[in-house]
């Protein structure tokens, strides 16, 4: 663009707030490796002792294998139930599909603080409070519409004509569905795979109400800890949580682009 | 929503089992975790805001409004209600006053460096929270690198930290990223042409801006604003944490209401408080939508 120069001062002014934008960020990174027995910043030595703090840690990295488990867990169980809905409301189309669409995605619109609320009380009542199952159905209930959402959007942007080749041609509706759409349907799966194993893995609030004593994910075990003392440890577990959150971003950049999976 | 229903093509699986029956079997499973983990609590929790709360945590069924008459005369709850409220406001209005250079930038660039910028822009979405609540606490401590330097500077060093105004500098950033991609979303009627018809005829820049960029880009600064308000109200985890139990916002007090006090009564009346501000957002979101067009 030739025109409409930006000024000198504008850019300096953007660029001042892309800085407060990612300082919080940024900043854990050093903070990790600070040698110093508190929290502060810029440290005044440095080692990597809250690095051998954290493999000291069980009750962090039990924390961590629950929260894996999880995750992966919640994302098979996610794409299972969400694929053969979003085929049925897309394809199907049966009465009140829209309806239904905006039922199984409605769970999005609450906060998750009045949702986990609301989660507590029933599953007190079942005895699903601090149990593996409890959180399997905690989490499923928003990452199902995540799911949804995105594999909604990828079969509703499918040529139809492949499939109706299939079909003309004599395939089988479970062989059509099985050899024509779900391979075309790919880069949504994946899209899927990492938003349901991010928001999962990533969930605080709704959890911090369903775990227990003897069972916690690693956000919450990250949430006590901070609300109890303020060491370098969670900067040395922050900066693993952001490789392992760069790693699964790039895994779905190489596969279907970032722009397509986030931005909407 | 209504895109999705138009994209829907018309069907043809012949199914042995009859289509209806696929289909209720296809859509069984999410329509059973619907079912326990949104339908039936959601009720459960309006039916509970009108139960009685006994001491030490007991619940007795009961059909009583004295949680919500309890919350109006009560001037804790009062207060607790008005300063959720003026400080999701605050929030709202710095968010987007630290948002909108960027976006207007990020609306003007393009090619790589505009991709580069939109990843620098969602990447804070994929940090935890807590993470980014705890770089905030490094930042605004009491030896921390802003207050030092202010200390240096020769002012009075400020309490930054386990105050509201810990709270709002700390959700300013954290929505941020929601602002930015509401505002680009809304910025498409900002055509490069019409701000430089204004300057050739002779506005200068400031004027342009005023009567000509803000206007235009209203609709997308109503999106992000109703979109940060509707999180900052309920926003748990900067609070609570920036806020160190000093705060006091609707989201921290149902925490403790059903954690600590084990008020389920009480939780679930401001969790149905919060969905009534929702309710209200959105139809001032829309007047406003209306006012614009």
């Amino acid at each position: 663009m030739e025109t409409n120069e930006t000024s000198v001062p504008m850019k300096v002014l953007v660029a001042f707030l892309f800085l407060f934008l990612l300082a919080p960020v940024i900043l854990v990174v050093p903070i990790s490796f600070s040698g110093e027995q508190i929290l502060s910043f810029p440290p005044e030595s440095w080692s990597l002792r809250w690095y051998a703090a954290l493999a000291d840690n069980p009750k962090m990295i039990s924390a961590f294998w629950t929260s894996l488990i999880l995750g992966a867990v919640v994302t098979i169980i996610s794409l299972a139930v969400a694929i053969p809905a979003a085929y049925v409301i897309v394809r199907m189309r049966t009465l009140g599909s829209a309806f239904l669409y905006n039922l199984f995605t409605a769970p999005l619109l609450l906060p998750t603080i009045v949702l986990g609320l609301a989660i507590l009380i029933v599953f007190a009542s079942i005895g699903f409070l601090g149990t593996f199952t409890g959180l399997i159905i905690g989490h499923l209930v928003i990452t199902l519409p995540y799911a949804l959402r995105v594999l909604a959007t990828t079969l509703g942007n499918l040529n139809l004509a492949c499939e109706e080749a299939a079909s003309t041609l004599g395939g089988r509706p479970l062989t059509v569905f099985r050899r024509v759409t779900l391979p075309m349907m790919a880069p949504g799966i994946v899209a899927a795979t990492a938003l349901c194993f991010l928001v999962s893995f990533d969930e605080v609030v709704i959890t911090l109400f369903l775990t227990g004593p003897r069972l916690t994910t690693l956000p919450v075990e990250l949430f006590h800890h901070v609300e109890s003392r303020a060491d370098p440890l969670v900067a040395s577990v922050s900066v693993l949580l952001i490789l392992l959150t760069l790693a699964v971003v790039m895994i779905v950049d190489r596969t279907v682009g970032l722009s397509k999976t986030f931005v909407k | 929503m209504t895109a999705i229903a138009a994209s829907m093509a018309p069907a043809t699986p012949r199914l042995a089992l009859g289509r209806t029956g696929t289909a209720i079997a296809l859509l069984l499973p999410i329509a059973v975790i619907n079912a326990i983990g949104f339908i039936l609590p959601v009720l459960n929790l309006l039916r509970m805001s009108f139960n009685e709360a006994l001491a030490g945590g007991g619940v007795r069924e009961a059909f009583t409004l004295a949680n919500w008459t309890g919350l109006f005369g009560d001037t804790f709850y009062v207060e607790l209600i008005v300063n959720s409220i003026t400080v999701s406001l605050g929030i709202t209005l710095a968010t987007l006053v630290v948002s909108y250079p960027i976006a207007l930038y990020l609306h003007r660039s393009s090619g790589r460096w505009r991709t580069f910028l939109t990843v620098l822009v969602i990447s804070p979405l994929l940090t935890s929270a807590v993470v980014r609540t705890y770089g905030w606490i490094a930042l605004l401590a009491e030896q921390g690198p802003i207050v030092s330097t202010i200390a240096a500077m020769g002012f009075s060093p400020p309490r930054l930290m386990f105050n509201t105004t810990g709270v709002i500098i700390g959700l300013t950033e954290i929505l941020m990223p929601y602002m930015i991609l509401s505002l680009l979303a809304g910025f498409g009627r900002l055509d490069p042409r019409v701000e430089e018809a204004a300057m050739t005829l002779g506005a200068p820049p400031a004027k342009t801006f005023w009567r000509v960029i803000l206007p235009l880009t209203l609709p997308g600064i109503a999106l992000g604003c109703l979109l940060c308000f509707v999180l900052a109200v309920s926003s748990f985890i900067t609070p609570k944490l920036l806020g160190g139990g000093r705060v006091f916002l609707l989201a921290t007090e149902i925490y403790d209401q059903a954690i600590v006090t084990l008020n389920w009564p009480l939780a679930a009346t401001l969790s149905m408080l919060v969905l009534i501000i929702f309710g209200a957002a959105l139809g001032a979101y829309a007047r406003v939508l209306r006012a614009i067009d």
